[in-house]
């Protein structure tokens, strides 16, 4: 497709403006008071999330993934947001789901892993219905490290020749130093992320446990933070042991205490995933107006997390699934 | 046109009977180097990567781009994140982490799958038509791939043969292989030195030509004649000059397989 070692002249859409004197104005008004920011993820959504706004999730599509403001947001139904699909599995089926996105950043979308594709996810963008634009992860976690730094761009060496980086919106320079060609990958300031952890105190200092993926980067990166905990624990937890902290309270706007927060996914050192649960998914969506109903039943009709959690299996499964967990603390 | 893939069943002369999956799994293991770092994906690549550390390579660094380092794997893990691929890890760390680790040239393979291959080895793994806002098929995206391709120094793709995914040309360089071909890389500001090693297919095992960078076959898989591998290539496919026969699955590896790595028989059962 492509033709010999021309440049490669990217067409692809920037979503979100890598200008840093804007985001520099934007976070010199936001709050460094610690004070309580406990909210419901009802509050939270209502206050943080506007219909338009760009939103990225913490975690890993089937691992730590915040579902409960996912639901929120498809129950709220909001219309015309963008999103970062960073390896996004069962947080882009949510978000397919409730048909609230019109833009998406692409690494890896629609997939879900072993489990196969979301008969759904692919429906929505074969059907044009949303604008894309492709990057990698490497590539869009460095987007977001450079939002982190400040700075309007990271210089790196992927994508380069590939139809990726077509359909990206980089731009090909050249280092001054060395004279090697580089990909400049645009600073990706998301206005509203979504992260769950561990653990946090009531002002958003919080503790993610095993692999961080993004999210400290993202934690900095995004104008708004909201946080869902699987507990609130007092600030001395973190006063102990500060080399814990995996994201310091200013970061943070809103902190959401939703335990099995995220069911089903999986949450280590917590819960393994619910494997039955997601194939319910990807089964219902084979069918749209199997799905619709099954949306019905699970989300529009339910008032909150809590009431998902029991429609879907209540608390002898989640408590089986805690028992799977690999992997236990000392 | 394509002809039904052999080698799936029993032969003579065979030990142990073995499925394809297992022979596929072992040829890719035998590509691992012990002491050596690799980034690997689920699926076939884990299992492969497993059995090379419980056989010619315990010392094998497993990384996953999620930011596990080191791990010791006890179960197959569904994703790349998951609390599976971080049991007794020496460090949980971050995707940046990883990916820099590959950009600064410290890791040595990485094991990809895609749903089209080309005679460079690019790979496609985001759509299948010709129109990108209205595609045929919206698959994943590059998710680590492209990245992964680009950044360490040899890349291990495991993939089923037929002409569907062995195309002429791809519908999409999700990742690159050796583009358009010697040089192409370079030119392209991707890091000198690396680029695609092997292809581990339902067919024989594949690497490329030292100039033209073309793929060309190097073992088949026993049973399997240079006909079946014409017929099921989309594009010239080459032979190397000393054609081989792909290593049979020891009774040892197959024992490890079946017992240790994959005892519900969730990939080698496929």
């Amino acid at each position: 497709m492509l033709e010999n070692q021309k440049a490669v002249e990217p067409i692809g859409e920037l979503f979100q403006s890598p200008d840093v004197e804007a985001a520099r104005e934007f976070f010199r008004e936001k709050s460094r008071v610690m004070i309580d920011k406990r909210a419901t993820v009802q509050e939270a959504v209502a206050r943080f999330i506007h219909d338009g706004d760009y939103i990225a999730t913490g975690g890993f599509g089937s691992v730590r993934i915040p579902t409960a403001v996912l639901h929120e947001i498809v129950r709220r139904r909001k219309r015309n947001l963008g999103f970062a699909g960073h390896s996004t599995t069962h947080d882009f089926q949510i978000l397919a789901a409730g048909g609230v996105l019109d833009r998406c950043d692409i690494a890896y979308i629609v997939g879900l892993e072993l489990r196969g594709l979301s008969p759904n996810g692919r429906r929505l963008i074969e059907s044009g219905a949303v604008r894309t634009t492709e990057w990698s992860n490497a590539s869009l976690a460095w987007r977001i490290k450079a939002a982190a730094m400040g700075i309007p761009f990271l210089p790196a060496r992927v994508l380069l020749g590939t139809d990726t980086e077509r359909f990206s919106a980089a731009k090909e320079i050249t280092c001054p130093f060395t004279g090697q060609k580089l990909l400049a990958l645009p600073a990706l300031f998301p206005d509203v992320a979504i992260i769950h952890v561990h653990q946090a105190d009531i002002y958003g200092n919080a503790q993610i446990e095993g692999v961080s993926i993004i999210d400290y980067d993202l934690a900095k990166a995004s104008r708004r933070l909201i946080l869902t905990t699987e507990r609130i624990v007092d600030t001395d937890t973190f006063r102990k042991r500060p080399g814990q902290t995996s994201i310091p309270y200013w970061l943070v706007d809103a902190v959401c205490h939703v335990p099995y927060g995220s069911y089903p996914a999986e949450m280590p050192y917590e819960y393994t995933s619910d494997e039955e649960h997601l194939s319910a998914w990807i089964e219902a969506e084979k069918d749209p107006a199997a799905f619709e109903a099954f949306l019905e039943q699970m989300i529009y009709s339910t008032r909150n997390f809590d009431e998902y959690l029991q429609a879907s299996g209540g608390s002898e499964r989640l408590a089986r699934l805690r028992e799977l967990e690999p992997l236990k603390r000392e | 046109m394509t002809k039904a893939i052999p080698a799936a069943q029993p032969q003579t002369q065979r030990s142990q009977p073995y499925t394809l999956m297992e022979l596929m799994i072992c040829a890719a293991a035998h590509q691992l180097e012990d002491g050596k770092t690799a980034v690997i994906g689920t699926g076939a690549p884990l299992a492969a990567a497993m059995l090379a550390q419980k056989t010619h390579a315990p010392n094998l660094i497993i990384l996953f781009e999620a930011g596990s380092m080191a791990p010791i794997l006890e179960k197959l893990p569904i994703s790349v994140a998951g609390s599976h691929t971080q049991t007794h890890a020496l460090k949980h760390s971050s995707m940046d982490d990883i990916m820099e680790a590959c950009q600064r040239g410290m890791v040595d393979y990485t094991f990809l799958g895609g749903a089209q291959i080309d005679r460079y080895g690019n790979l496609n793994s985001t759509m299948i038509g010709g129109d990108y806002a209205r595609p045929t098929v919206r698959l994943p995206g590059s998710g680590g791939a492209s990245d992964l391709a680009a950044l360490c120094w040899k890349t291990v793709t495991i993939m089923p043969h037929n002409r569907r995914k062995f195309v002429p040309a791809v519908d999409f360089i999700t990742t690159p292989g050796y583009l358009t071909g010697p040089g192409a890389r370079e030119a392209a500001g991707l890091p000198r030195g690396s680029g695609p090693y092997k292809v581990i297919s339902t067919l024989g095992v594949m690497g490329y030509h030292p100039e033209s960078k073309c793929m060309q076959v190097e073992s088949l898989h026993p049973g399997v004649t240079r006909e079946d591998i014409i017929e099921n290539t989309g594009f010239e496919m080459l032979f190397a000059g000393d054609l081989q026969i792909t290593a049979e699955p020891t009774a040892e590896e197959l024992r490890i397989l079946r017992e240790e790595v994959d005892p519900q028989g969730k990939i080698i059962q496929k």
